[in-house]
């Protein structure tokens, strides 16, 4: 079962519900909590995982042997990204460009291409009691998150409850790391920022067909008109979280909801109940 | 013309209020929404659209499948598994053409996408350049970069002192797209762990493409220790904190009434924000 947490809005407490469900259900279930938020990996900050492996995440991009090559143009043409060019009596490679579709390397007619691996961040695995840990981290002045998105998503162990922190937004990131996944909880907020970037989450997942629910956060100030929101679209309302300072200040310390106020355990017991039901995976 | 950026590498840290409250206070500017994914900034700004344009950018493969043999050669080949049982997955195609060079019986056809949509607005603090990326498409970069263009154009036109950008989350493509090229970067980040390790991300980021930046610490107050250990590290790396603003619920409720914090507020957070403002334009120049 792969539940996955997104949230339109940035910032709204997608890592807290994420580490804080992993680490309350560890008792009772193998869970696995893989960061697909590779821009801006947080997961760690609260679970500090122990590292066991680490590897390159890269894109194939093409690499030209110039005995072979008689600069006849076709790669460039059929280059979807600008990312080879043939210019006069050389060929040029854009390696941030380059999608790694393979199409230059198989449609060279002089077979003058082939490919090299070209790293463009992080795969890391580990573990923090008995919750298996991967996340994916793109490396400094890298465009290209998906590819190492897809990489993460590949580790997911099907024998456990594999919860997935998407990066915020409705982009291609997200889709990536939200697409294949039982159950989306997006977590979100009652202010007006936040029931914009929510409804405009609920639409990209519908558009995936995923069934979703509500996690509220910081619920106090704010107004109402999330809650109303959910309501009028029918999406079930896991859990709200109140704003209350000392969850701010647990937060700023790094500290999950299931470790500093260990009432909450049960709370995402329920939660991951509920989502048993919606999905029918309950018996 | 001086161009300001506004990043913060995670969300929430109260970037987009910020720029609401730069928008009231700075004079001849134009406003940018360079987060295309999740555009806050007109909530605040409360702008009239004058105009309103496509985005077409990117393609997808379409196979017709009364020319199709199901070779499968094509299901083969594609390195996104976009096509099962020779149809394209929408979603998963990333446009790269490969199948239709391919096809022996030419069946497929590369169609191009409506990426979204952007706009050119006017509200009471000035003209906004705003957009807004289809659900699940790609292409947010060319987006980020087509808004940057029309504003610049728009502060060449009427002779602007500054554009200021409401920037994306993260550290990827949008937010190159958006810091490429830009005279200075406000980083706006708070005392929390996942905060520190986001903002030098981020500040890493704008050191690797030699943009200047200065720092503003939001919600100071909820952990000082990790204020302290951010203002040691700006000063370790020579970067400005440029402002620290305090926790406070006025800006929760300023957004509720739809107004920047600045003129629904003239407490401490708005006097933060007027003097940030004050050293960063002195910074800019002209
Ligand atoms: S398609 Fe092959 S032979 Fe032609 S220019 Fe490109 S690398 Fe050279
Ligand atoms: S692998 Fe694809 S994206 Fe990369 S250079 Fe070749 S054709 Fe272009
Ligand atoms: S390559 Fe062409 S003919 Fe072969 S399965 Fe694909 S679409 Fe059909
Ligand atoms: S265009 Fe590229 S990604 Fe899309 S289906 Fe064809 S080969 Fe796959």
């Amino acid at each position: 079962m792969i539940i996955s947490v997104a949230s339109g809005k940035g910032g709204t407490g997608k890592t807290l519900v994420a580490t804080s469900l992993a680490l309350s259900l560890k008792e009772k279930y193998r869970v696995q909590l893989l960061d697909c938020d590779v821009e801006e990996p947080n997961d760690h900050v609260f679970l500090k995982p122990v590292s066991t492996y680490k590897e390159t995440a890269s894109v194939m991009i093409p690499e030209v042997d110039d005995n072979k090559c008689n600069y006849c143009g076709r790669c460039g043409e059929v280059c979807a990204y600008n990312a080879i060019a043939v210019v006069k009596q050389k060929v040029l490679i854009f390696p941030d460009l380059c999608h790694g579709c393979g199409a230059c390397s198989y449609l060279c007619p002089e077979k003058a291409i082939s490919e090299r691996a070209n790293g463009i961040g992080v795969i890391e695995k580990g573990y923090a009691d008995s919750i298996d840990f991967v996340q994916g981290r793109l490396a400094i002045g890298k465009a290209m998150a998906p590819p190492i998105i897809r990489r993460v998503k590949e580790l997911v162990d099907n024998d456990r409850v594999a919860i997935v922190d998407a990066s915020p937004g409705t982009s291609c990131p997200v889709i990536e790391a939200v697409r294949e996944s039982d159950f989306c909880l997006l977590v979100s907020e009652p202010t007006p920022f936040g029931l914009n970037d929510l409804m405009l989450a609920v639409e990209a997942i519908r558009k995936l067909n995923i069934k979703c629910g509500v996690v509220l956060n910081r619920v106090g100030v704010g107004d109402s008109k999330t809650e109303e929101y959910c309501r009028r679209e029918n999406i079930p309302i896991m859990l709200t979280i109140p704003l209350d300072t000392e969850i701010a200040y647990l937060y700023s310390r790094g500290i999950t909801l299931a470790e500093g106020m260990p009432q909450w355990k049960n709370k995402f017991l329920e939660l991951f109940d509920k989502i048993l039901e919606l999905t029918g995976d309950g018996n | 013309m001086k161009e300001l950026v506004i990043l913060s590498g995670k969300g929430g840290t109260g970037k987009t209020s910020i720029v609401g409250s730069f928008a009231a206070i700075a004079q001849r500017k134009v406003l940018v929404d360079c987060d295309v994914d999740a555009a806050d900034l007109n909530l605040l700004l409360n702008p009239t659209i004058q105009e309103e344009n496509e985005f077409w950018s990117g393609q997808v493969a379409f196979i017709d499948r009364q020319k199709c043999t199901e070779c499968g050669l094509c299901q083969e080949l594609c390195r996104f598994n976009a096509i099962t049982d020779f149809n394209v997955d929408p979603v998963a195609c990333e446009g790269c053409s490969f199948c239709s060079h391919i096809c022996p019986v030419e069946a497929i056809t590369m169609q191009d996408c409506m990426a979204g949509q952007w706009f050119i607005s006017s509200s009471k603090y000035g003209p906004l350049v705003h957009a807004r990326l289809g659900i699940a498409q790609e292409n947010s970069g060319k987006l980020v970069a087509l808004v940057r263009k029309q504003s610049r154009e728009i502060a060449v036109k009427e002779e602007f002192d500054y554009i200021i950008s409401d920037g994306p989350p993260g550290i990827g493509c949008p937010v190159i797209s958006a810091l490429s090229g830009a005279d200075m970067a406000l980083l706006v980040t708070e005392p929390t762990l996942s905060g520190i390790h986001d903002f030098e991300r981020v500040l890493s980021v704008c050191q690797h493409f030699d943009i200047p930046a200065m720092v503003c610490i939001n919600k100071y107050d909820i952990n000082e220790d990790n204020t302290r250990q951010i203002e040691e590290f700006c000063l370790n790396q020579g970067v400005q904190v440029a402002a620290r603003i305090p926790f406070d619920n006025v800006v929760t409720e300023a957004l509720v009434q739809g107004l920047p914090v600045v003129e629904y507020s003239k407490g401490e957070v708005s006097q933060q924000i007027e003097s940030l403002w004050q050293k960063l334009s002195e910074k800019l120049g002209r």
